[in-house]
């Protein structure tokens, strides 16, 4: 394993390699295990390099830890709003998740639906491209439109077109409470109706989840107490026709809630491959149930769809042509070489993805066939 | 401003070119009489000017993919236009390229309540796709000053902005995908009703590219539900320093107002001679406002109002009612027009880290000073975007050149503190030569390597965004003058 500890460091490897690499942060997230070549990882560039909570931002090196930053941005009340997913349990795999990670993969949770996706929140970066070159783009303002947006393009990239070196953030307060309407015994088709008319209110739902498993939608609001105490009791009301609900105000209880829903945890330990829609919410029981999954979980309001199905299901012939993608999260190296981690794209666009590539990595060398 | 000769080639075939056009469109979408292109002269930046070859009007993305067909076979630049808002020369044409304007792509496609996304073509107004969903209580965030007249399509060219991104962000945040039209006439669809994207964010360069790789031509945009009410108040300070204080210390208390706007002591007279706002005289002002329902915002705007106290403030103002919400917002919304009776004057928009506000305000009154040309800041604070408004007058000889030097020793300075040289109006050609101050000619080559891939022959958009000098070699290897 190659740990460079710079960015300088780091453009000497890239720029010297004689053959493909493997690149990671944490190795948490198992996108490693998808390319050939020499690994190499990111998490010896850490540290908080500025962090200015008046400003709501902070700027961190790419393999610094995702808990430290945590933990700083606490220290003043704040937090990652993206609420970014931790893959280890759902995975079986070890180490630290880095945030160079995170952005890379644009990893978000459950309150992307309301506030936006990690690549939303990343303001600047810099990287090293497949020449060895470091190049850096936006900055650390909120509102920059100074050239083409590079920070997008790169984030959720998987470093196909450059390794992070540096990602600058836009974060947010924390908030005083939160709470959780419980809806039980919904179908798919009712509870995607029941999210939707959630995130239609104006009561500012920050997470819409449901699992078929336990029958349960869930809806999570957050803000002042005051605040989420009137908005849970407008919300209950709205959703009165689709069932009962019961409340749950306690901040540790919800937050355990939806660590689960953000970590999909209710797939971890059990056999089958795990696969990740990205789909139109009301097209989502459809889809889950032409899949023929032995276990679906639904988030963003189902905007987003976790099936686990039987080892070596071809998910994408099976669900046909539809809106959206599926992404192959974990199975055995044969299933992810056959049917490939990413939905083929359409030709034209995987022309210009091909194109984009060969011009920040010419020589083919970072994290090749990952990504098509 | 430097601008690429024409290509002589490309204005002596115009009359192919035009009878090309005219025949792959319907009667009345060619404008190629030189009366009639002068309306295509010149954007919001009305400076600079210069009338296109021929400017075409389509009605359908087949009509733009035929147009762009036949531009790549003649090797014609294309000058992609919304509605000609763009304060950067986004849409200045050359004197041998089509001006392509999506004015007459203004349809409602599809409005999705359950998902929460509207489609529209790229014509429409920015204020009218939310006034296509407000009566069923919806709306479409991102606000530009310009939104009754400016298109979504230079929306999207340049990830606008507007007063309300504190909270909803800005375009970028906002679209969910796009159907756009390349060069060689090929149509793409990126992105769509679902929330990310399949393999490289293809959507998140598209957004801000000043049309430089496509032409939008629809748009899935994200509606949300309009909250139940909002409320502003004001606040007056007698120095710049602690009216940024209060901002830093509200955001850190964990408001999140949905704007926080900053005006200072030029600003605020120029606005009260001319709208009569009844704005107190003080060195600065805010206006903050938040939303929810009525005990939602009593909540928000107590926390606000304890945290501008410790400031001592010189004037405490919460609306009471719709009418003194207005008034408050009324000198705010007229601040343009209100330093453009006084004179002619360059707005720019530079963004800053919002700690360093004060030093920021004080150099740009130190070198208002030098240059002898006065400058009122209104801007959003809660972000850092500045819109320094420098006033200068048009008919003294020398004074627009006066006014631009100064333009750019306060974007220098912005990019210095570390921040950007546009937050929401772009580059276009008014901050193009700049670009070198912000980045290196790594940082520029991996743009432009972008653009290659988009559009290898470098034909649309001609000389925005990237200094002639640092395109100097991929035009010259293309053949194309622009």
């Amino acid at each position: 394993m190659i740990r460079p500890a710079s960015e300088e460091d780091l453009a000497g490897v890239v720029a010297g390699a004689k053959g493909p690499l493997s690149i990671q942060g944490g190795g948490t997230r198992g996108f490693a295990d998808n390319a050939e070549g020499e690994r190499l990882t990111t998490s010896g560039i850490t540290g908080i390099t500025l962090y200015e909570p008046g400003a709501l931002t902070l700027v961190a090196r790419a393999g610094t830890p995702v808990e430290e930053i945590r933990e700083r941005l606490a220290r003043d009340n704040q937090r990652l709003p993206f609420e970014p997913m931790d893959h280890r349990a759902l995975l079986g795999t070890t180490g630290e998740p880095t945030i160079g990670g995170v952005v890379a993969a644009n990893i978000s949770g459950p309150r992307r639906v309301m506030v936006g996706a990690a690549r939303d929140y990343a303001l600047g970066l810099r990287f090293v491209d497949g020449r060895g070159m470091v190049i850096r783009n936006g900055g650390r303002v909120m509102k920059n439109v100074t050239g083409y947006d590079l920070v997008k393009l790169l984030s959720g990239s998987y470093g196909t077109l450059g390794i992070l070196t540096e990602v600058s953030l836009k974060v947010l307060p924390k908030v005083a409470a939160s709470a959780t309407i419980v809806l039980g015994g919904l179908s798919d088709d009712r509870a995607v109706a029941a999210m939707a008319a959630a995130l239609g209110s104006p009561f500012e739902v920050s997470g819409a989840a449901h699992d078929p498993g336990t029958g349960e939608t869930l809806l999570r609001l957050e803000g002042f107490d005051e605040s989420v105490r009137y908005r849970s009791e407008r919300l209950a009301e709205l959703l009165k026709t689709f069932a009962p609900s019961r409340m749950e105000s306690d901040a540790d209880v919800v937050a355990k809630l939806w660590a689960a829903i953000r970590d999909v945890t209710a797939f971890a330990g059990k056999e089958g491959d795990v696969w990740r829609l990205s789909v139109k919410p009301s097209d989502a029981p459809d889809l889950v149930g032409r899949s023929g999954a032995k276990q679906s979980l639904y988030d963003w309001g189902g905007g987003l769809v976790w099936l686990r199905c039987d080892d070596g299901t071809d998910l994408r012939a099976r669900l046909a042509a539809f809106a959206g993608h599926a992404t192959l999260i974990r199975a055995n190296a044969q299933t992810r070489r056959g049917l490939g981690i990413f939905q083929p794209e359409p030709a034209p666009l995987a022309r210009i993805s091909a194109g984009l590539r060969a011009q920040f990595d010419p020589r083919g060398i970072l994290n090749p066939g990952m990504m098509g | 401003m430097e601008m690429p000769k024409p290509n002589p080639e490309i204005l002596l075939k115009k009359a192919r070119i035009v009878s090309r056009l005219q025949e792959a469109l319907y009667d009345g979408a060619v404008i190629h009489d030189e009366a009639e292109t002068r309306a295509y002269e010149c954007d919001a930046l009305s400076a600079y000017r210069c009338p296109p070859l021929c400017a075409v009007l389509p009605s359908s993305t087949e009509e733009v993919s035929a147009i762009l067909k036949i531009c790549h076979e003649e090797g014609v630049p294309v000058v992609p236009r919304g509605s000609g808002t763009s304060l950067a020369g986004g849409a200045l044409p050359t004197a041998d390229a089509v001006i392509l304007g999506v004015a007459r792509l203004n349809a409602v496609l599809e409005t999705d309540y359950p998902n929460r996304f509207i489609r529209v073509q790229t014509g429409r107004t920015n204020l009218s796709v939310t006034g296509a969903v407000e009566t069923d209580g919806f709306f479409y965030a991102p606000d530009p000053s310009s939104q009754l007249a400016c298109a979504i399509a230079g929306n999207i060219a340049m990830n606008s902005g507007g007063a309300h991104c504190l909270k909803y962000g800005v375009t970028t945040n906002n679209l969910l995908g796009v159907t756009m039209v390349l060069m060689d006439g090929t149509v793409v669809e990126v992105g769509g009703a679902h929330m990310d994207a399949g393999g490289i964010d293809l959507l998140g360069v598209i957004c801000g590219s000043e049309g430089q790789l496509g032409v939008v031509t629809e748009a899935t945009l994200r509606i949300l539900p309009k909250p139940e009410g909002a409320r502003p108040v004001l606040i007056g300070y007698d120095s710049n320093e602690v009216a940024g204080e209060c901002v830093s210390d509200i955001i850190k208390a964990g408001v999140l107002p949905v704007a926080i706007e900053f005006m200072d002591r030029p600003c605020i007279e120029a606005t009260e001679a001319f709208a009569h706002a009844g704005y107190p005289m003080c060195e600065a002002l805010l206006i903050i406002e938040v939303e929810g329902s009525p005990a939602e915002i009593d909540e928000q705007l107590a926390l606000i109002k304890e945290i501008a106290r410790r400031h001592n403030p010189v004037e405490l103002r919460e609306a009471q009612d719709a009418d003194e919400a207005a008034r408050i917002w009324l000198g705010r919304k007229s601040a343009f027009g209100a330093m453009g009776q006084i004179n002619d004057y360059m707005c720019l928009d530079g963004t800053i880290p919002v700690s360093a506000l004060p030093y920021v305000l004080r150099r740009i009154g130190e070198m208002s000073r030098e240059y002898g040309l006065g400058v009122g800041n209104v801007f959003h604070a809660g972000d850092g975007n500045m819109h320094p408004l420098i006033l200068y007058d048009a008919n003294k000889p020398g004074d627009l050149e006066l006014c631009e030097a100064f333009g750019a020793d306060i974007l220098k300075l912005c990019v210095e503190v570390g921040g950007c040289l546009t937050g929401e109006h772009g580059v276009g050609i008014e901050k193009r030569d700049l670009m070198v101050v912000q980045f290196t000619p790594e940082d520029l080559e991996a743009q432009m390597r972008v653009k290659d891939v988009f559009d290898p022959d470098w034909l649309l958009n001609p000389a925005k965004v990237f200094p002639l000098a640092s395109s100097a070699t991929r035009r010259a290897a293309t053949g194309v003058a622009a």
